[in-house]
């Protein structure tokens, strides 16, 4: 049987998505062992493969043309794209400098241009196509195993 | 090899300003999910400095063990999941095999009773809720205190197992150094004077006079020395700093693996790491046993101009809040010190010292030793604003 290809990717945020993902091992470990095969979580491993993944689960906004560009590559190498958390469902709380008044922008600017950073922080759904949400800041623990369930059957691992 | 500025990207330190006193914690909270107790608890601490608001005993204790939760679930986490694979020969927790299977079982174990702590005294283990200026909205009954008794001392065995595993460990790197860190007389992380081991020690609010921003030389980086040197924070600084303060239970128990600090050892900070969770487990235990928490009512807070410092122990060293406010109680600055900002100054010293003494050493060589040694520090990836690439020159 083939394991479920993942790989958990973080951008503009404060990893506390990726974070959850871990607390969730800790009663789900075992279980989704032998059904899950992760492929890609810097946080959990060094030797890291984006490839040919069924699902990406994506943390954080878009703030950057380099990030901009990443998540295109990662959507081109996965078959479905699920945003986790609120950064990456619609930007906040990590796009607070969106709402700056003029002399905060004038003192970010050098920092943004040096970054080439995007005029706005943006959701993911602004740059690639996204198949699913898990919503909350923190994301919800039992949507984020809901959803994975759901995946597992979707693509006929159980 | 140099230090490289990565992304700024979310500018906290703007975004601060204008924030309203009672909502700011949940604010920063948001600056690192790992350690966003220790942010809404420093925070919190500065802001009740800053408007004068006297804190219950009762509040005291909840935030000790808020802390105590954060220390189990992170530490445990950076040892299992990123040390542990070290030590085995092995890239990650997912290829440990049969015979790995109990720390496995042990990681999982460990880190969720911390989870749970969290759950139980801020409502998450992750951007905690129970918790405002002030007290606590929400407290832990008596049934689910007895509960937690128990879960705390049902890991005290994989807690010591680990302790050992990490005392076991061979690696070292030793190079004498200044240590910084808050030295509670109970090792709670919460409150004390501010103590290095060359000699100082100063009350939380005159902190700026000892720690000081600096250009980083051959960067654009910043960095912090302490008294004008580089120093580092952190479970190694904590344990060379007050080991004495342990909780009994805890040094009757590790009593032969405290010899080993004061310690240069930079890796000896995985062995203090795991010391601390033991402390955490044990005076959590004698909190939650000793005490029937009760609803207090909400402290009333009266906004005004003012300003106050809040400093506490976060896993990876001394995190510093100052905060100034304006007269409806919005913040109009906030300067805030976190550990991996502080520890990068030595941090790069150090890799400078270790690629010395590998020269001509095979590069992939080279590479794992250095991830080895910045994986001891435990440095934070989102909070840092800058971090070390290796380039090679
Ligand atoms: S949604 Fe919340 S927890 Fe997740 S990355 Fe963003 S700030 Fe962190």
């Amino acid at each position: 049987m083939q394991r479920l290809k993942v790989g958990i990717f973080s951008f503009t945020g404060d990893e506390g998505c990726v974070i959850t993902f871990l607390e969730i091992l800790n009663y789900k470990f075992f279980e989704w062992r032998d059904l899950v095969d992760i492929r890609y979580c810097k946080t959990l491993k060094s030797k890291n493969r984006m490839e040919g993944l069924d699902v990406a689960f994506v943390e954080g906004a878009i703030s950057s043309e380099k990030e901009a560009k990443r998540v295109k590559e990662i959507r081109r190498n996965c078959r479905k794209l699920i945003s986790i958390g609120s950064c990456a469902i619609d930007g906040s709380p990590s796009n607070h400098r969106n709402f700056f008044d003029k002399a905060r922008m004038k003192e970010i600017r050098p920092v943004m241009k040096k970054f080439r950073h995007l005029k706005k922080v943006v959701p993911l759904k602004d740059i690639v196509k996204v198949d699913g949400e898990v919503p909350g800041c923190p994301m919800l623990e039992d949507a984020f195993v809901k959803c994975l369930e759901a995946e597992l059957k979707e693509f006929g691992v159980v | 090899m140099k230090l490289k500025i990565s992304e700024n990207k979310r500018f906290y330190t703007q975004a601060i300003r204008g924030k309203e006193f009672g909502t700011l914690p949940y604010v920063v909270s948001r600056i690192c999910g790992t350690c966003s107790v220790a942010h809404l608890t420093c925070c919190t601490e500065a802001v009740e400095k800053a408007m004068g608001v006297e804190i219950s005993e009762q509040t005291r204790l909840l935030r000790k063990l808020a802390l105590y939760g954060l220390m189990i679930r992170d530490h445990a986490m950076h040892l299992y999941l990123f040390v542990m694979p070290d030590i085995m020969g092995k890239d990650s927790v997912l290829d440990f095999d049969e015979s790995q299977h109990k720390l496995v079982h042990d990681a999982f174990k460990v880190k969720s009773v911390g989870n749970d702590l969290s759950k139980l005294i801020v409502g998450r283990a992750v951007h905690g809720i129970y918790s405002q200026v002030g007290g606590y909205t929400k407290v832990p009954t008596k049934d689910d205190a007895r509960k937690m008794v128990k879960q705390l001392k049902g890991i005290r065995g994989e807690v010591i197992d680990l302790i050992e595993i990490m005392n076991d460990c061979d690696f070292k790197f030793e190079r004498a150094r200044n240590f910084v860190g808050l030295a509670p007389k109970d090792f709670s992380f919460l409150e004390g004077s501010i103590k290095s081991s060359s000699g100082v020690e100063i009350p939380e609010e005159n902190y700026s006079d000892y720690l000081k921003r600096m250009i980083i030389p051959y960067s654009q980086a910043t960095g912090f020395e302490f008294q004008r040197n580089e120093f580092m924070v952190g479970a190694l600084a904590r344990m060379n700093l007050n080991k004495q303060s342990l909780h009994r239970d805890t040094k009757k128990d590790v009593r032969k693996f405290l010899k080993a600090f004061p310690s240069s050892n930079v890796y000896h900070n995985n062995l203090a790491q795991a010391i601390e969770v033991l402390h955490s487990v044990d005076h959590s235990i004698e909190i939650l046993q000793s005490r029937a928490f009760k609803q207090e009512n909400k402290v009333e807070v009266k906004p005004k101009e003012c300003e106050g410092v809040g400093v506490i122990e976060a896993p990876r060293g001394t995190l510093y809040y100052w905060l100034i406010f304006d007269k409806s109680g919005n913040a109009k600055y906030g300067n805030l010190v976190i550990p991996t900002a502080q520890n990068q100054v030595i941090m790069a010293s150090d890799i400078k010292a270790l690629v010395q003494g590998l020269i001509g050493e095979d590069k992939e060589r080279i590479r794992m030793e250095i991830e080895k040694l910045i994986r001891a520090y435990d440095p934070c990836m989102s909070c840092a604003t800058h971090f070390l690439k290796v380039n090679w020159v």
